[in-house]
């Protein structure tokens, strides 16, 4: 048996939706464009994941209405909690595939800050989202996912620092999925300009016990000469959902783009996250953590490419695995040809926490220039035995002791986290997942 | 008083007998130091008390005023009241020095009952002066990145907060300058009285003379060979080990530490 890839829309229901959602004429056609390479795109090959049998195509419907939401007081408690009390601005909440609750302070409005639903970009600011949707970031015929992005967008949001203009409180985005039918085809763009500096920071959270549709996440964030993007996820999508999530970084000159991500979907996942140091001097660090339960399989590619001289990947991914879950692990370091004095460093750590877990850790280092510097660590295994002796030593049980290891073990994203609520919401996920 | 008694105790590692019959009764109000050279089975000793996973009781007794020690879970001794100053503490990443010693703290109370946040920290504070340590030392992760000598400290602070009936101190004195020695034994000292034992481990009469042993066993190729006074450690400073050997007519036989 083969999974059906027969394709849930038509040419004419993508163009339909594009109008309805009152997108630019532009989108409409990119939509289609995108559309007509669908069938002949083939699927992504995640390494040593065969994905050939799930199902990222079939969902019950396109788009879900749901209500908007006229304060952040309105929203149901364990959403409100990820907000600081006293916020109320740089949010962005999307209700299923509703827009629900936008919010910039004037301040920053008033420097050309933009925050808005992506739809609404496609008319207020053609020029700009045309210029970074889809061009240098990810491309739409890298794969039938990336094409099926494109062509199905049904929300995400576009963030826009002007040249010089410092953000200092993060800016917030939470997808708030409530219905078992929705599915989320999203597209993220986040664009820092030259000597700017922004923190954003986005959760996918769900009341759905089992969903039913898919998920297809695209974010691209670019950072300009000099520039300091700081991007940071939790995702916690459940059982259900077949999930795609690309998310993909662009750097200028001397800039930076960071990543924490709280990898902690319960549903099938691959995830890739991959940054282009383009520019001469920029750097990512890329922190990553991963719980892996039940069932559910999983592939992880985090990927640093160098082209620009003198840059720096560092590379950090925590995985716990318990149950019969599966993750992979691929970490890539590259330095292109031309990428001089750059350094590439990984380092990959998995806990296997049951007989029937599997991870696999898969560090790869692709070297195209000489005078670099590269390495990479990676270790699979238990909880230490001398680590978890310790800490009974002093009376604290096996458990509990356990706990504490595989906690600490998971910290390093949640430290990086700038949102207090996020931080809360990320500690007690993985103490869920653990238990 | 409490006893911690030790009775024909050998420890294998690895299928290697290590200790040979170790017999020792230390009381609460005591100070006892055990010497030898490196190789003798010092560190063994304390491992088994503790109950080191890789360290197999083949044969001998541990009990703490009459209770089975060596059927105990290393979190139950710990709770019994023993207490392992270790040699080389593990790093624990990601685990604040302050979660740690708070949980090891509730671990000994009931659910309900733990320890309140504030005279825990003021408590800790207390003894971090004591130990003259960094305040940034609470929020470090565990071990992580500390020197030689902070570990130690760190060890003591362990030491001081959890107040056991019984501590083994194994090597506390290793690597540590004259000033972090001094400050590490004002600690000890101050552990020093009515219802806490120590068992110091060292190679060094150094430590000795900050604090003042009651007692001082040699250990040699996998027992307690000789017993005396502060002024055996003295003596073996100025003298050595062989005369010991000699007296006894043992083989100086020196095995590889583990």
């Amino acid at each position: 048996m083969t999974v059906e890839t027969k394709l849930a829309l038509t040419e004419q229901d993508v163009r339909s939706f594009s109008e309805k959602m009152n997108e630019a004429t532009w989108m409409t056609d990119f939509r289609a464009d995108a559309f007509a390479k669908l069938e002949q795109l083939p699927m992504p090959k995640p390494d040593k994941t065969r994905i050939d049998r799930w199902n990222f195509t079939q969902f019950p419907t396109h788009v879900v209405e749901s209500d908007v939401y006229a304060n952040l007081t309105d929203l149901p408690e364990e959403a409100r909690a990820l907000f600081s009390e006293d916020k109320e601005h740089n949010v962005y909440v999307q209700h299923n595939n509703t827009p629900a609750y936008t919010s910039l302070t004037e301040d920053l409005k008033a420097k050309g800050v933009i925050l808005t639903d992506i739809f609404t970009a496609t008319r207020e600011h053609e020029e700009l989202l045309k210029k970074y949707y889809m061009t240098d970031g990810v491309k739409v015929d890298e794969h039938k996912l990336t094409a099926l992005n494109a062509a199905y967008m049904n929300g995400g949001v576009f963030v826009y620092v002007p040249k010089n203009v410092i953000v200092e409180e993060p800016i917030q985005a939470l997808f708030y999925h409530d219905n078992e039918d929705a599915s989320l085809f999203n597209h993220v763009i986040v664009v820092a300009e030259a000597n700017s500096s922004v923190t954003y920071i986005e959760n996918y959270m769900s009341t759905v016990e089992v969903a039913k549709g898919q998920v297809n996440i695209v974010a691209e964030a670019f950072a300009g000469d000099n520039a300091q993007l700081t991007f940071g996820a939790v995702d916690v999508l459940p059982e259900g959902f077949t999930t795609f999530v690309s998310r993909r970084g662009i750097t200028a000159r001397d800039s930076r783009v960071d990543w924490a991500l709280g990898l902690m979907n319960d549903g099938d996942t691959i995830a890739e996250n991959i940054t282009h140091l383009i520019g001469d001097g920029s750097e990512s660090h890329l922190k990553t953590v991963v719980v892996g339960r039940g069932k559910q399989r999983q592939n992880f590619t985090t990927e640093i490419i160098s082209f620009g001289k003198n840059t720096n990947g560092m590379i950090l991914k925590h995985g716990v695995v318990k149950d019969e879950s599966t993750a992979i692990f691929n970490g890539i370091g590259k330095i292109e040809q031309g990428g001089v004095g750059s350094n590439a460093e990984q380092e990959s750590r998995l806990l296997i926490l049951s007989d029937r877990a599997r991870a696999d850790a898969n560090p790869i280092l692709l070297i195209e220039e000489d005078e670099v510097t590269a390495g990479h660590a990676a270790t699979v295994g238990r909880v230490d035995p001398l680590e978890l002796f310790y800490l009974m030593s002093r009376g604290i049980e096996k458990e509990e002791a356990e706990r504490l290891i595989i906690r600490g073990f998971l910290e390093p994203v949640v430290a990086e986290l700038k949102a207090e609520g996020v931080k809360n919401l990320l500690a007690e996920v993985i103490e869920r997942k653990l238990r | 008083m409490a006893t911690l008694e030790i009775k024909g105790l050998h420890v294998e590692i690895e299928g290697k007998e290590i200790l040979k019959g170790v017999d020792l009764t230390i009381n609460t109000d005591e100070i006892h130091a055990i010497m030898g050279p490196n190789g003798t089975g010092k560190s063994t000793l304390a491992q088994a008390i503790m109950g080191h996973p890789r360290y197999e009781v083949t044969a001998g007794t541990i009990t703490l005023d009459g209770e089975d020690v060596l059927e105990m879970e290393v979190d139950e001794r710990a709770k019994a009241g023993l207490f392992l100053a270790m040699q080389y503490p593990s790093e624990v990443a990601g685990v604040t020095n302050a979660d740690f010693l708070r949980s090891a703290i509730n671990a000994r109370r009931e659910e309900g009952d733990e320890v309140p946040l504030m005279s825990f920290i003021r408590e800790l504070d207390a003894k971090m002066e004591t130990l003259e340590m960094h305040e940034d030392m609470a929020t470090r992760y565990l071990n992580e990145g500390f020197s030689g000598g902070e570990k130690k400290r760190n060890e003591i602070l362990q030491l001081m907060m959890l107040q056991p009936k019984f501590a083994v101190l194994d090597e506390i004195d290793s690597g540590l300058d004259i000033d972090a020695l001094r400050i590490v034994s004002k600690g000890i000292n101050e552990m020093r009285g009515e219802g806490f034992g120590c068992l110091i481990i060292t190679h060094y009469q150094r430590l000795l003379e900050y604090i003042t042993p009651d007692y001082v066993h040699v250990m040699a190729a996998g027992k307690v060979v000789k017993t005396g006074g502060p002024e055996l450690a003295q003596k073996l400073e100025e003298e050595g080990y062989d005369w010991v050997y000699e007296e006894l007519g043992i083989e100086e036989t020196k095995e590889q530490e583990v």
